[in-house]
């Protein structure tokens, strides 16, 4: 992954890219199966790989596909990349360890999704009943995201594609 | 017509199966991975395909510009409205547990009801999105 990573940043090739992210995302799906996270791995795998790469392809379609060279280089982005990228690496020193029981997120609210989520809810996987059920106003906010970031894009671009050019029918 | 034949006939051939799958992830949430969300996405990306293949213009003949807009409205629609639907029962906004007698069965509904909310939301958003996208010309 760091591999794909590596070439993304030196590729200049916008096509090459854009395939490379598609598996680099595939990868991701795979790293997040093995950490038993199916419902992220499946959304990864559909998403990163699947829509946003024919989306990027789609954009490159209409762009043209190399990355142009820049006028002048400008070195103040790398300090300043280093800096955020280590104290972001410093911050994570302050996590607690990786599936550590006694982290302050397994001992909060989900004993008592665990506990009571099948018996309240029926459902058994707890993670469509936390989503559901729960957290229902948290999934309401996500749909409405959703909902109003693609009428924002339909907005930008769906009325012209739509009505400018109409000479099938 | 004929180029691409081994695409056009495979994407035929897929295109219900994909289908078939996004319902199945989408009902089948409650008990195994998946949900709304991922069945949208998978929905969605049907038409993307389609699309990729025969065009936007035969695309749109199977699915209308209007369909995936009004997906998006209803199933947002959908997803409050069950949330209100709880208020009239007499419970709280998002309660499910009134919806039926039993308030499992109730959450089994409700938890359905919303899943099938955002599985539309993300269903119409991705279809619409990539069908204005790919209608655009240089």
């Amino acid at each position: 992954m760091v591999l794909l990573v590596l070439a993304v940043i030196v590729q200049r090739n916008l096509f090459a890219v854009v395939v490379l992210a598609g598996v680099y995302s595939f990868l991701m799906a795979t790293v997040l199966v093995a950490l038993d996270a199916v419902d992220v791995a499946m959304t990864e795998a559909a998403v990163g790989a699947g829509i946003s790469t024919v989306l990027f392809l789609g954009a490159l379609y209409l762009t043209r596909g190399d990355e142009t060279r820049p006028l002048k280089r400008t070195w103040t982005a790398l300090p300043v990349a280093i800096g955020v990228g280590g104290a972001l690496v410093y911050g994570t020193l302050g996590l607690p360890a990786f599936s550590d029981p006694a982290a302050p997120i397994h001992t909060h609210v989900v004993p008592r999704y665990l506990a009571g989520a099948v018996r309240e809810t029926g459902v058994p996987n707890v993670v469509t009943a936390v989503l559901a059920s729960y957290r229902g106003y948290d999934t309401l906010g996500e749909t409405t995201v959703i909902f109003t970031a693609a009428f924002g894009v339909l907005a930008l671009i769906g009325r012209r594609g739509r009505r400018g050019r109409r000479p099938e029918r | 017509m004929m180029e691409r034949v081994i695409l056009r006939v495979v994407v035929k051939l897929l295109a219900p199966f994909i289908l078939l799958f996004a319902l199945y992830v989408q009902f089948h949430g409650d008990y195994g991975p998946g949900g709304g969300f991922q069945a949208g996405v998978i929905f969605g990306a049907t038409f993307v395909v389609y699309a990729l293949i025969f065009g936007t213009v035969t695309t749109r003949r199977v699915i209308p510009g209007w369909v995936p807009r009004w997906m998006m409205v209803g199933g947002l629609l959908l997803y409050a409205g069950t949330g209100i639907a709880g208020i009239v029962l007499g419970g709280t906004y998002l309660d499910y547990s009134v919806l039926a007698r039993v308030p499992t069965q109730g959450q089994h509904l409700g938890i359905a009801l919303i899943e099938l909310g955002v599985g539309m939301t993300v269903a119409g958003a991705v279809t619409a999105i990539f069908l204005a996208f790919a209608a655009r010309e240089r």
